[in-house]
């Protein structure tokens, strides 16, 4: 019960923090030169923030003859949701329309929401608060983006960047207990830093998700498969 | 290529990514390796988040105000505070120090 309110409160609070970057979004839509239905359709179908910032910041810096790339660099930056969707199938269960829309509302912060909780049905709960109030609040927020442009202010004045690093960091924080999570996650920051001056935004994210498959391919810094003893050196050279 | 069928192509492909990740069978993610590299891909997906969103301003790499905002909501996760709370105080955090002009 109050674990499930827990949930409640730490899922709107990503909804919030997330929901306000669409008026940056819609904004930022509408100066690249897309009318504001166009601004307002890629936020109800794209439906993933990445890929939309991505196809509008290519559009804006090339215009029609650019459109190609834009559209593969949506495309790009939306391949993590496969991985998500895989970590999301067993957590919202059976039924073909059940999942279509849970696939649509899979996003970063929704699968980050669920997988963060401890058992099944907060992961639920998680997930489909986060996915659908992000999807209301992030559309919302769209339209009116891209109406009033950035009247409404700049979202940095509210440290509102701030407060998504924030919640990012809050989410990882509970899963950094043992010695190879924690590697991970270093050599993950380390990388994602190291190459955002040379690929698109959002690109950093899935070169810093390779390293984790190869550390988790290879089981490097972890214990052996097999045996729970303790880890030897040869083990942790290995 | 129109901006229309442009922005209609890009969310088609965005929407069949998502939908692949549910046609994926669930028994891949049972052996200890599949599992092992999903969770781990959970922290470092996460752990990069972290760092593009606290550190990247496009193609570019910032120290901002971000940056101490992120430091106050680690000590207030080392100190076992709550979600919104650590959310709340990076918020402030940011918006205060931009507010006396002491970052950007």
């Amino acid at each position: 019960m109050s674990a499930e309110r827990e949930v409640w409160r730490e899922a709107l609070g990503v909804v919030l923090a997330t929901s306000a970057y669409g008026v940056s979004f819609g904004a930022l839509a509408v100066a690249a030169g897309l009318d504001v239905w166009q601004a307002c359709v890629l936020s109800l179908l794209m439906f993933t923030g990445g890929s939309q910032f991505a196809f509008v910041g290519v559009f804006a810096a090339g215009g029609l003859t650019a459109l190609p790339s834009a559209v593969a660099s949506a495309a790009l930056l939306g391949v993590r949701n496969v991985a998500y969707g895989m970590r999301m199938s067993p957590v919202v269960g059976g039924g073909v329309w059940r999942r279509a829309a849970a696939a649509h509302f899979t996003i970063d912060e929704s699968t980050a929401v669920a997988i963060s909780q401890s058992d099944p049905r907060l992961r639920q709960v998680g997930f489909w608060v986060t996915g659908i109030g992000i999807f209301l609040g992030w559309n919302a927020t769209t339209l009116i983006g891209a109406l009033v442009g950035d009247v409404l202010g700049d979202p940095k004045t509210w440290g509102l960047d701030a407060a998504a690093a924030a919640a990012f960091l809050a989410l990882l924080w509970p899963r950094l207990k043992q010695r190879q999570a924690i590697a991970v996650g270093i050599a993950a920051a380390v990388v994602a830093a190291a190459f955002t001056p040379f690929l698109l935004p959002g690109l950093p994210v899935l070169v810093a998700a390779v390293v984790a498959i190869l550390v988790g391919w290879f089981n490097w810094f972890g214990r052996p498969d097999a045996a729970a003893t303790a880890e030897s050196t040869s083990e942790v050279a290995r | 290529m129109s901006v229309w069928s442009a922005i209609l192509l890009a969310a088609l492909i965005c929407l069949a990514l998502k939908a692949i990740g549910y046609l994926v069978p669930p028994k891949v993610l049972e052996a200890p390796r599949p599992a092992r590299i999903s969770d781990l891909l959970t922290v470092g997906l996460l752990a990069a988040l972290v760092a593009v969103q606290t550190l990247g301003d496009g193609q570019s790499i910032v120290v901002d105000a971000r940056l101490p905002a992120l430091l106050v909501a680690a000590g207030l996760l080392w100190l076992k505070q709550s979600f919104l709370v650590v959310v709340f105080a990076a918020a402030l955090v940011a918006a205060l120090l931009r507010l006396a002009g002491l970052a950007a």
